[in-house]
């Protein structure tokens, strides 16, 4: 489980690295996506991996099986926050896309 | 105000007399930083009582002087306001009992004798001279700091007690030689000695209650303070002898010798200010207690003097208009009091017996004569102080002879000069008297104030020393009559010149520290940057986050490098195959992304999504309901939102205009490169992280107390609502103002030219519409996807129920608050997805801002009302009730601060999705707008 898992934070990463690197807003934005889930699949993989224990109390079972909620609840919250800035993030681009007519990231098409 | 504050002041230290004479101290302390050894304590001896005294008396007597010296347009409580802050700041330096406190009061002073000295801040030669004095002052006290600290670090407490008390290992510490020269650059560019002397002059464009204030009785004064102070526990070293002797020698002749020649009489102050701060740094230079006795007291007369120097010719720049005296002569007539007292004072400066300057003086010249390090710089010590001392006789002879005497001004800018009012007179008067009265009868009136003050600086080693006038025939007296003769002679064969040359002295005239100061500056601060900006910046963003990736890469490398690779078995067992393959799939729609986004946006969206969905596949089968639960719904919320943007995004099609080069090429290369490392790297650190031994983490914690506790069986729920609560709040409010951001920018936005027009599909829509009679236009629209919408809008009341439901099962099953709120913002999105804008604007009004606000007020009201119960903010209180229907329910207070949450996530997500929703509206009013307008034209 942890291999692939860690095959696909990789790829992952590496797919997200190659996007934010490109010229136009809208692979960077995407890039940013793939990133996260990445970062995000990587914060909750450090609580270790576990099935069909959620982290939620049931009589009878003991705590130490279940799974880490810690990894858990900051993920949550940075989901909900990676929203919020890929929302900032594309109206950035386009008001700037409104500003200088271009996708480029820089704003002008020809790299100085 | 300011008056009576000084005032006050004033009577405040001299009551704390009683307290320190024979070397009593006084101590308040407050603890601020105990951890760092860093308290708030004060602490006042004879001498800091001295001082105080000195510092609180001229201020209020330049208060008074002030308040008729300011004309009426200036911004007179600023100035005031500052003239107190700055004299609170100086009363720190002297009481206060740590040095780093010390320090901060150090560095006070500079900023408010920089706001002090471009007072008048239209004036370029203000702000310039402010600039500077900071600049150079500032440095200094950077680098007492770090003399202090590593003081501090020698004796192991910042306790000026302390540190006083350590002399001897002070002296023996190998550190000593570094801290001695920090805290030496400390204090001689604060008192304006060679070679930092030139921002003295340069200040004097400040007002001249400023001038009297700072550069004759505190500012420059805080610099020898500070060497009386440490004098105990420093000094006797050749180190200390050579570094501030060399310092005080030169600063003391060049200084007279610079002053003889100045034409503006400020000028000339300040360069006798710089002359006598050099006396006094030569004295504490010798290293004998007499010696430091002669300086403590030359500093209180100095100050005297100085104060009611700059105070007259402030009153004679006041009353003619001008400070040069080429153009001043003769003023005696028009102003015989103030005259009368600036030659009593410019003779106490001279040192002329039955003056207070005189006495000081003589202990300098006794103290020259002495020898005390057997040196060339002692030996020379009793000629250069003659010398010096014959030049500071020329120049005060030249401040009076010129500005008093001689034919009547002929071209004064006010040309009918006359007394100043009453009170604006009196600090002069006061001080000259104290001249007088000092110097006459020094036993009586400063005596025993002076010896309170020694006996705290020296303890033990109190000399015998006698404050008489007339000590009989002797060697210093010889070498003050030698001063004297030779003064007035150099000055009757310099007078012709001096009478027409141009400001500063012959030959160093053009060799000014100012100068050279200002080319160092631009060097560093603007050559310098420049080239290192043109040479290391880019205003490209793909080379930036190039370095940011590479940086990251090689900080993740670097640890792993150094501490040696480890080699685990990779273990293949244990894979369930479907997982297995659902990644496969993840692994390839994350290629395709990547390899789309270019052009094929919906394509690359699309599989955007899909991985999405598999990450959160991944959490559901990793046990972390709540997570996929959110993963899903904002998924869906992204989607939507990019769809949305995507409409403005310009149409870039394969092949065309794309003449790929050969360093586009290579660029490709480079990046797929680092992509790839990137990549394998996470793989790496991923798989070890993963496969680690999971060490008993803060995890059992919560475990054990979410139920206990919380009250909530969904431990992550009871993490975000209650234990970490705080935080939560933050990431809402992190939410909100984003939502805000974007409302704000979306309302100016206007779209690129080519996006202007109608979406290609609604055109053809359109047209089909109107090549049918029975069809009007905009119905192909509007009855597009007409099955699903009905269903949508259908499907409301039902999502709506969920949203509820998720919320209402939050704390004990998977869901809660910010799933909740993301559903219902859902069930909005829908209708307007099903119905468009328009269509859903007329049934429902949302108002997003409401929501968000209610949601930021709700939870912090619960935080708050914790308060009123007498616990700290966000503990929550929860127990069951029963209710009627539904069961036992929980009821914490935790559920309120979850509906805040809700209620913020649903105004934030709607309102974001909303605003770009509406841009189609707002365009198709711009174009409609453009159309009239064409027409028009």
């Amino acid at each position: 489980m942890e291999l692939v898992l860690a095959t696909a934070i990789g790829v992952m990463t590496g797919c997200g690295v190659w996007l934010i690197l490109r010229p136009r807003t809208y692979q960077v934005i995407v890039g940013l996506s793939l990133l996260s889930y990445a970062v995000n699949l990587f914060i909750f993989g450090v609580g270790g991996v576990k099935t069909n224990v959620p982290p939620i109390l049931v009589d009878g079972v003991p705590n130490s099986t279940l799974a880490d909620p810690v990894p858990q609840a900051l993920v949550l919250t940075a989901i909900v926050i990676g929203f919020a800035t890929t929302a900032l993030f594309l109206v950035v681009l386009l008001a700037s896309r409104g500003l200088t007519g271009t996708d480029h990231v820089d704003g002008r098409n020809d790299p100085r | 105000m300011a008056g009576a504050t000084a005032l006050l002041s004033l009577l405040i230290v001299a009551s704390f007399y009683p307290s320190v004479t024979n070397g009593g101290v006084l101590r308040f302390e407050g603890t601020w930083l105990p951890q760092l050894g860093l308290n708030f304590t004060l602490r006042m001896d004879g001498f800091a009582w001295l001082f105080s005294m000195l510092i609180a008396g001229i201020g209020f007597l330049v208060v008074v002087y002030a308040r008729y010296y300011m004309s009426e347009d200036d911004p007179v409580p600023r100035f005031f306001s500052f003239l107190l802050a700055f004299m609170g700041a100086m009363l720190g330096i002297v009481i206060s009992g740590n040095v780093i406190l010390l320090s901060v009061f150090w560095e006070l002073t500079s900023i408010f004798s920089f706001l002090l000295i471009s007072y008048w801040h239209n004036n370029a030669a203000a702000r310039d001279g402010a600039r500077m004095a900071l600049t150079i002052t500032g440095i200094g006290g950077f680098c007492l700091l770090i003399g202090l600290l590593l003081l501090g670090n020698i004796v192991g407490s910042y306790d000026l007690d302390k540190i006083l008390a350590a002399g001897d290992v002070i002296r023996g510490h190998s550190l000593y030689v570094p801290a001695l020269v920090f805290i030496l650059l400390g204090a001689l560019t604060k008192s304006a000695q060679f070679p930092f002397h030139f921002w003295l002059p340069n200040a004097m464009s400040a007002p001249t209650p400023v001038s009297a204030y700072l550069h004759s009785a505190t500012m420059v004064k805080a610099g020898v303070f500070l060497l009386v102070r440490f004098w105990p526990v420093l000094s006797g070293t050749y180190e200390w002898f050579y570094l501030v002797g060399l310092a005080g020698i030169i600063t003391l002749v060049l200084g007279a010798y610079f002053a003889m020649f100045q034409q503006d009489l400020k000028g000339l102050l300040a360069y006798s200010t710089i002359s006598h701060l050099g006396l006094i740094t030569t004295l504490l230079s010798l290293g004998s207690p007499l010696a430091t006795v002669a300086a403590i007291f030359h500093m209180v007369n100095h100050a005297t003097f100085k104060a009611s120097l700059f105070m007259a010719a402030g009153i004679i720049d006041h009353e003619t208009g001008t400070r040069d005296m080429r153009r001043l002569s003769g003023l005696f007539r028009y102003l015989p009091i103030t005259g009368t007292l600036a030659m009593v004072a410019s003779a106490a400066m001279a040192g002329v017996p039955l003056l207070n300057g005189f006495l000081s003086k003589e202990m300098f010249f006794a103290e020259a004569v002495e020898t005390h390090a057997d040196s060339i710089l002692d030996r020379i010590l009793p000629y250069v102080a003659t010398l010096a001392s014959a030049f500071s006789v020329a120049y005060s002879l030249r401040f009076i002879h010129t500005v008093f005497f001689g034919p009547p001004p002929t071209d004064l800018p006010k040309p009918k000069p006359h007394e100043p009012p009453r009170w604006m007179r009196f600090p002069i008067d006061l001080l000259v008297v104290a001249c007088l009265i000092v110097g006459i009868i020094p036993a009586i009136s400063i005596g025993p104030f002076l010896h309170t003050a020694v006996v705290s600086v020296l303890g033990p080693e109190t000399p015998e020393y006698s404050l008489s006038i007339w000590h009989g025939v002797n060697l210093p007296l010889i070498m003050s009559a030698i001063a004297l003769v030779g003064g007035t002679l150099l000055y009757l064969s310099l007078r012709k010149y001096l009478a027409t040359c141009e400001d500063g002295p012959p030959i160093l005239r053009n060799l000014k520290g100012q100068r050279i100061f200002e080319r160092v500056l631009v060097e560093v601060s603007w050559r310098w940057a420049r080239s290192l900006e043109r040479r290391f910046g880019t205003r490209n963003l793909q080379p930036q986050l190039r370095w940011v990736v590479a940086t990251g890469f090689l900080a993740g490398l670097l640890p792993l490098y150094l501490s040696g690779f480890e080699t685990r078995d990779i273990a293949f067992s244990g894979i369930d195959p479907a997982f297995a393959a659902i990644w496969l799939l993840g692994i390839c729609l994350a290629f395709g992304t990547a390899y789309l986004a270019k052009y094929h946006r919906l394509a690359a969206l699309v599989m955007l999504g899909g991985v999405g969905l598999i990450v959160c596949i991944t959490f559901v089968w990793l046990s972390a309901p709540d997570l996929a639960i959110t993963q899903l719904l904002v998924e869906i919320v992204t989607t939507v939102l990019i769809l949305l943007g995507l409409r403005w995004l310009p149409k870039r099609t394969e092949g065309l205009a794309e003449s790929i080069t050969l360093r586009a090429r290579f660029r490709r290369f480079r990046d797929l490169a680092l992509a790839v490392v990137c990549g394998i790297g996470m793989t790496f650190i991923a798989y070890a992280v993963m496969t680690m031994p999971v060490p008993d983490t803060i995890a059992n914690y919560f475990l054990e107390n979410a139920y206990s506790q919380g009250g909530g069986r969904n431990v992550v729920n009871v993490i975000l609502v209650d234990f970490r609560g705080f935080d939560t709040l933050g990431e809402i409010a992190v939410l909100g103002v984003v939502a805000l951001t974007v409302f704000a920018l979306l309302r100016r936005f206007r779209p690129a030219d080519d996006s202007m027009d109608l979406p290609e599909q609604q055109r053809i829509q359109n047209s089909f519409d109107e090549d049918r009679p029975e069809r009007s236009a905009g119905d192909t629209v509007r009855d597009y996807l007409l099955v699903p919408s009905v269903i949508m809008t259908w499907l409301f009341p039902v999502i709506i129920t969920f949203a509820v439901y998720i919320f209402m099962r939050g704390h004990d099953m998977p869901g809660g608050g910010f799933s909740a709120g993301l559903t219902l913002s859902i069930a909005f999105l829908l209708q307007y997805l099903a119905g468009g804008t328009r269509w859903a604007e007329d049934r429902l009004r949302i108002l997003p801002l409401r929501w968000m606000g209610a949601g930021i007020l709700t939870a912090s009201a619960t935080g708050i009302g914790a308060w009123f119960f007498g616990y700290p903010f966000l503990t929550s209180h929860f127990q069951y009730v029963e209710l009627p229907l539904i069961g036992k329910m929980p009821a914490a207070t935790a559920l309120l601060f979850d509906l805040g949450v809700f209620s913020l996530v649903v105004g934030s997500t709607v309102l974001i999705l909303v605003a770009l929703a509406h841009q189609s509206i707002r365009i198709n009013r711009l174009r409609a707008i453009d159309a009239a307008r064409t027409e028009e034209g």
